[in-house]
């Protein structure tokens, strides 16, 4: 079965079977539909990013004027995105400190202006749709990709809530094990709704993950996108006429040497 | 002469009567004889001191915004100093390509070092008279490790900060003097804000200093013996009675100097690939965990060294610790670098150049690179049984390797060496075009199957 076509699938068949498993405990990451060139997409990831993470989260290394990048304003962007200061050349900082979030949360949550370049684009966009209840953790959320994560669902009003799907398969002592198997949508959020037949379907939410986490991959690097434009050129240049030039040259040079 | 010529000869003529400067122009380029079939494998001396002036330019403009500071911004869990590369990415003008080209650079000097010093080992470029280039070649080698090992501390990321822990804790580990020696070298108990500072004082005064002097002296030394080449002929041996410049010499400039230039432009093409479209080389330039700054309370799963070092990383992680020490492996790494300086007194052949040495000597040849490339890999990935046991069988070889030479380079037939140099053909670069490939693909193959 291909990946599309088992994605396919999850659309139609209310599991989220893109949270499959490998046998050894390393986690099946989904391909995310990073698109640096979508400027409204990075925009909606943009006000995504202020409005469910910028609160506990961190991107100390962005400055919000940097945004312009994206095509907004600097009015739009005093307007829509920042919540904690008021100037707008102020990287994005959160007003909590370090060491009241690690009292509060167990772990000072993570800056996340480098984080896709550490995690993944894939990693991020598997995890922040891989939210499942359980009662057993202190926020009553666990994750696929992260187990005993310290984070909560902040998606949730979004996405709704997942359960856990288990199978039983045979141990290694060949005794039985529970294994999570995927995750199942049991109560429809602002971007999952109920289709025909009783089916969720999560494909708005999908997509609006997918413009945070290019959001994230481009707050990654402000500068990816013109460094591949500056690229193109500097590799024509060299194919097409320094390399032919010196060939040349040590050619003409080297008509006497025998 | 035009009036302007004269003026030129006139300020010329009273440099020179100061300071040798037409001497040395023409001693060390116009006049310096250069057999005239040099292949492929002789661009990278040239191409390393191409990388080595891309790392001190650029070097010298991060200096401009880095900090050296381990303290942390108030309210966060980022270091100045990591923020300080960040910034240099983000807000200085044009700071990420010089940023690149400086991670870009300090792999791709090893990627041309480690081609250099093969093209030396094939065509026994480090034998009689050239024993001392070889040294000093060695000994700019270990600067650069050096260097790149102080230089990776800097961006102050996990990677960074326990890399420097692992690595500095090493030498805690020889007898009476280790654990105040790494301590002396830390400055601290553990790596910290002292250890930064100190790090960054060596890597952008100290060891380039050194460095640049070697690299003088390699040339020096070069320059004063002359150039080995393919055929491992000696050119001096053949002048023309009349001008006494070798038959098989042309001078450096202008037919060194262009053909070098072509060369450097393709090396661009792959440099400048990497710094606009693979700064991160998949992982194996700049490494995923070092975009998370340090964090002296959460040590990382798997460390891994950057690519260059783990050759030498595996060996020390295949030796088992005994008597109730685990020196033995770090005797082993040091004694696997210091050995490559030995070369010229371990090899007893009569010839030079693998083209007229004995099938022996070429199969080898040939285990030894596997082995070592086989290391490369190995050393990159976080140990299990397999991987330690091929280790240690790659450690052997690559010992047997060298302490083996003084036997085996007097084994079996060589072939008569030519007068005068010979061309390359189409056999020789079909053969090399092989080779090439194999060594890739199998490399490639390996990395999957281990």
């Amino acid at each position: 079965m291909t990946k599309q076509f088992r994605r396919f699938l999850a659309a139609v068949a209310f599991l989220v079977p893109v949270a499959g498993f490998a046998s050894e405990g390393g986690v099946h990451l989904d391909k995310a539909p990073v698109n640096l060139r979508d400027v409204e997409g990075l925009q909606r990831g943009a006000q995504t990013f202020a409005n469910y993470c910028l609160s506990c989260h961190g991107a100390i290394n962005m400055r919000y004027n940097r945004l312009q990048d994206i095509g907004l304003t600097e009015d739009q962007i005093k307007a829509n995105l920042m919540f904690a200061t008021d100037k707008v050349g102020e990287p994005m900082k959160v007003a909590m400190q370090a060491h009241d979030a690690k009292e509060w949360f167990g772990a000072t949550p993570p800056d996340l202006s480098l984080i896709a370049r550490s995690r993944g684009a894939d990693w991020l966009y598997t995890y922040l749709r891989g939210f499942y209840r359980d009662d057993s953790r202190p926020t009553g959320w666990n994750n696929v990709a992260f187990d005993k994560v310290g984070m909560p669902h902040v998606l949730w009003e979004l996405q709704g809530i997942q359960e856990p799907v288990y199978k039983t398969v045979k141990g290694h002592d060949g005794k039985d094990e529970k294994v999570l198997e995927g995750l199942k949508l049991v109560k429809p959020g602002l971007l999952t709704q109920v289709g025909e037949n009783n089916q969720y379907d999560q494909h708005e939410f999908d997509k609006r993950v997918g413009d945070l986490v290019s959001y994230l991959v481009y707050i990654g690097e402000p500068a990816q996108v013109k460094r591949q434009q500056i690229g193109y050129g500097v590799l024509l240049f060299l194919l097409f006429i320094l390399i032919p030039i010196t060939y040349l040259l040590k050619k003409e040079y080297w008509r006497d040497v025998h | 002469m035009s009036k302007a010529q004269q003026v030129g000869q006139q300020v010329l003529n009273w440099v020179d009567d100061r300071f040798p400067l037409t001497s040395t122009w023409k001693a060390h380029v116009s006049e310096y004889y250069a057999p005239k079939n040099f292949n492929f494998w002789y661009f990278f001396g040239s191409l390393a001191m191409l990388v080595l002036v891309i790392q001190i330019v650029t070097g010298i403009f991060l200096t401009m915004n880095y900090k050296p500071d381990g303290s942390l911004i108030p309210g966060t869990n980022v270091s100045v100093a990591f923020n300080s590369v960040e910034y240099i990415m983000r807000d200085v003008a044009g700071g990420w390509i010089i940023r690149y080209m400086h991670s870009t650079g300090a792999s791709m000097f090893f990627v041309v070092v480690y081609l250099h010093m093969f093209r030396g080992l094939i065509y026994g470029s480090y034998q009689k008279p050239r024993e001392l280039v070889w040294v000093f070649g060695t000994l700019i080698f270990l600067c650069l490790m050096a260097e790149a090992f102080l230089g990776y501390l800097l961006p102050w990321g996990q990677m960074s900060f326990w890399g420097a822990q692992v690595i500095v804790n090493l030498f805690a580990s020889l007898p009476i003097i280790g654990p105040d020696l790494s301590t002396f070298i830390r400055g601290d108990f553990v790596v910290s804000d002292v250890t930064l500072n100190r790090f960054f004082a060596l890597h952008v005064i100290a060891v380039p200093l050194v460095l640049l002097a070697l690299v003088v002296a390699h040339l020096v030394a070069l320059h004063e013996v002359g150039s080995n080449n393919p055929d491992g002929v000696e050119i001096k041996k053949n002048k023309d009675p009349k001008t006494g410049i070798p038959l098989d010499g042309i001078p450096f400039h202008p037919y060194y100097t262009v053909k070098d230039i072509f060369g450097v432009a393709v090396f661009l093409a792959v440099f400048t690939a990497i710094v606009f479209f693979f700064p991160n080389m998949f992982g194996y330039f700049l490494e995923d965990n070092n975009f998370i700054p340090a964090d002296p309370l959460k040590t990382p799963p798997h460390i891994a060294p950057v690519w260059y070092f783990t050759p030498f990383y595996a060996i020390l992680r295949a030796v088992p610790s005994f008597l109730g020490t685990q020196v033995w492996g770090v005797l082993a790494m040091g004694a696997a670098v210091v050995l490559i300086a030995f070369l010229p007194w371990l090899d007893r052949s009569q010839v030079k150049s693998i083209r007229y040495r004995p099938p022996v000597f070429k199969w080898i040849l040939a285990v030894f690179l596997v082995a070592f490339i086989g290391l490369g890999i190995l050393g990159a990935l976080p140990p299990d049984g397999l991987r330690t046991a091929l280790s240690q069988v790659f450690s052997v070889i690559y010992f047997a390797f060298f302490l083996g030479m003084p036997f085996y380079t007097r084994w079996g037939q060589t072939l008569p060496v030519p007068e005068r140099v010979t061309d390359t053909n189409g056999r020789r670069q079909m053969i090399f075009g092989i080779l090439m490939l194999v060594t890739f693909l199998g490399a490639a193959i390996f990395a999957k199957l281990v």
